[in-house]
């Protein structure tokens, strides 16, 4: 992909962005934290590529470690903040009647 | 390595569509009726991007690896790098077994910090994943391989990567330190006041105008001391940008650094040519923004103001001292219990002193019993009452209030003239009527719940003495229709519940 396109994906995206969370409602501006959190761990693409890839010399191998520190810490993120998003979630509930 | 450049079209579907589980998971939460579907939709995004990363980039040997024994088996055999993929499953299990661990037992209360730690650790692992792109440029596609004509061949990397690169680590630094800064700051392992450095404006200006004369400079010479030191100046920056700022300014700085959490994954898309990385960043980064943008006129301040720290010093300490020999009426739990049971309405108006006392579960038993008394009783949040966006009402879900009962400023504000009585517990500034009416006030201008026009207001808190956090004494203490209940908020309403009885 040239970089006009990723940029016109990335601007499109903002504005996306903007009016799906101007619809959020206030009540759940915390789990929208804490699952916008888990959601940009999608780093750990990134740091996936590292940690698999062959590299060249001293570099490669600490480019490898630095990956796979990544993937735990972006795993951490992932798992914790979808899980502690459901549990907040499932504390909302309607009025019996 | 090949393999990294050449994306099959299928690839970069599954990254799209990845985006879009994405998209879908904010909207769900526009509704807490459709929010748990959109939970599962971004766990099935995520679930897509891993896989899809996992399969395309498998670990292994040399595509064109030759067998020494079987020759004849040379082309186009890809023998799988079994060790690196059990540590790349061991790497997720560990951050998985830590994540839910403490996704299970966080408290709700604990739940900014929570947010804070989870973003420094989106800094972080953005900063490793720049590092191990520039150490390792080839194995993510954005370089050529130089064979110079002295020294070893290495990967000169693409200009337009140099620049997203060096953004990454330097939005990943300052997010990471930034976040822990506020972690400790919610956590209370560090005062909340705001700590002032002398020439701390012409310090940050100083590091921001160093730090973009060395991205300009490493994309010109992919200088390893320019990368190494951006890294540095941006920890260096991200932690001094938020020392000064104070306690309950932390909404906004929890939405801001959300913002950059997603700004980084979004540089670090660009880098990695990754739609799902850029769609999320974008999205993330603009609800941080937008989130930073309401807590901000929640408060009546410019983002600018809220960033340059210091509000809420001890600038205030002697207004508040000055005023306090004005005569205020004292109320008794049995007091509040009686003109509450009598009561056609009652609105419950929470701030971050019921978070700290925990009185939530209190609280909601409280309503029960004055519904029973055929109360009407309703809960009014302001947006920046608590330390977080939304942070009260966790809470008040937690204690298992029907989200329909609680309602925003906006909402409810119209209501409290036709209310018998306001019951303020743990809130302070965002009751004050001087930010309505007093052009000298710190606060004026913020928008304000109209407590004082219901009949009676009940006001816990600790003490006569203290402050809010803006440091200006409450005029509402002093009115006539003011009874003020001091005690600790959890005891005071269980003391209430007694007496309901």
């Amino acid at each position: 992909m040239d970089f006009i396109s990723i940029l016109s994906i990335f601007v499109l995206a903002c504005f996306v962005g903007y009016y799906v969370v101007w619809s959020v409602t206030p009540a759940l501006h915390t789990p929208l934290m804490a699952v916008t959190n888990a959601i940009s761990s999608v780093i750990i693409v990134g740091a996936l590529i590292a940690a698999a890839a062959v590299g060249l010399g001293n570099g490669g191998t600490v480019s490898k470690w630095l990956g796979l520190l990544a993937v735990v810490l972006a795993s951490i993120n992932i798992f914790g903040g979808f899980a502690v998003t459901a549990r907040m979630l499932a504390m909302y509930k309607k009025k019996v009647r | 390595m090949e393999h990294a450049n050449s994306v099959s079209p299928w690839v970069s579907l599954a990254y799209l569509v990845a985006g879009v589980c994405f998209i879908l998971a904010l909207r769900g939460l526009s509704s807490p009726v459709t929010s748990q579907r959109g939970n599962r939709f971004g766990m099935i995004g995520m679930a897509i991007a891993v896989v899809t990363t996992l399969v395309t980039h498998m670990p292994g040997k040399d595509l064109n690896y030759v067998p020494a024994r079987h020759p004849e088996y040379s082309i186009l055999a890809f023998a799988p790098d079994w060790l690196t993929v059990a540590e790349i499953v061991g790497a997720i299990a560990l951050g998985a077994a830590i994540g839910l661990v403490t996704a299970r037992r966080i408290a709700m209360t604990a739940m900014p910090q929570l947010v804070a730690a989870f973003h420094s650790l989106v800094g972080l692992a953005a900063v490793l994943v720049a590092c191990a792109a520039f150490l390792n440029p080839l194995a993510f596609g954005i370089a050529e391989m130089v064979v110079p004509m002295i020294g070893d061949p290495f990967g000169s990397i693409h200009p337009v990567s140099r620049i997203e690169m060096a953004l990454g680590v330097a939005i990943g630094a300052i997010t990471f330190s930034g976040s822990v800064i506020a972690f400790l700051k919610l956590n209370g392992t560090m005062s909340g006041k705001p700590i002032l450095l002398p020439m701390r404006h012409a310090i940050n200006l100083g590091l921001l105008v160093a730090i973009v004369a060395l991205i300009a400079s490493f994309t010109q010479t992919q200088s390893p001391a320019s990368f190494w030191t951006i890294t540095v100046l941006s920890f260096v920056i991200g932690f001094l940008l938020i020392v000064p700022i104070g306690g309950a300014d932390m909404p906004v700085v929890v939405s801001m650094l959300n913002s950059y959490s997603g700004w980084a994954a979004a540089a670090m898309g660009f880098t990695l040519h990754n739609s799902a990385m850029i769609i999320t960043g974008a999205l993330v980064g603009s609800s941080g923004a937008i989130l930073s943008y309401i807590m901000c006129r929640a408060m009546n301040r410019s983002f600018i103001s809220v960033i340059a720290g210091g509000f809420g010093g001890d600038s205030g300490g002697p207004a508040g001292a000055a005023a306090s020999d004005r005569p205020w009426k004292r109320g008794s739990a049995e007091d509040a219990a009686f003109l509450m049971s009598q009561a056609e309405q009652v609105v419950i108006v929470p701030g971050y002193g019921m978070a700290v006392a925990q009185a939530q579960h209190a609280l909601r038993e409280m309503g029960d019993k004055l519904k029973a008394h055929g109360v009407r009783v309703k809960y009014a949040i302001h947006p920046v009452a608590g330390r977080m966006p939304g942070h009260m009402n966790v809470l008040l879900a937690e204690a298992n209030v029907p989200y329909d009962d609680v309602f925003e400023l906006e909402d409810i504000n119209s209501e409290f003239a036709q209310t018998d009585v306001a019951f303020v517990i743990g809130a302070n500034d965002v009751t004050n009527p001087a930010a309505k009416t007093d052009k000298s006030s710190p606060i004026y201008g913020m928008p304000v719940l109209d407590v004082e026009k219901a009949k009676t207001v009940l006001f816990i808190k600790r003490s006569m003495g203290g402050v809010g956090y803006a440091g200006v004494d409450n005029e509402l203490f002093y009115r006539d229709n003011t009874m003020m209940l001091l005690a600790d908020a959890k005891k005071m309403v269980e003391e209430i519940v007694k007496a309901l009885d």
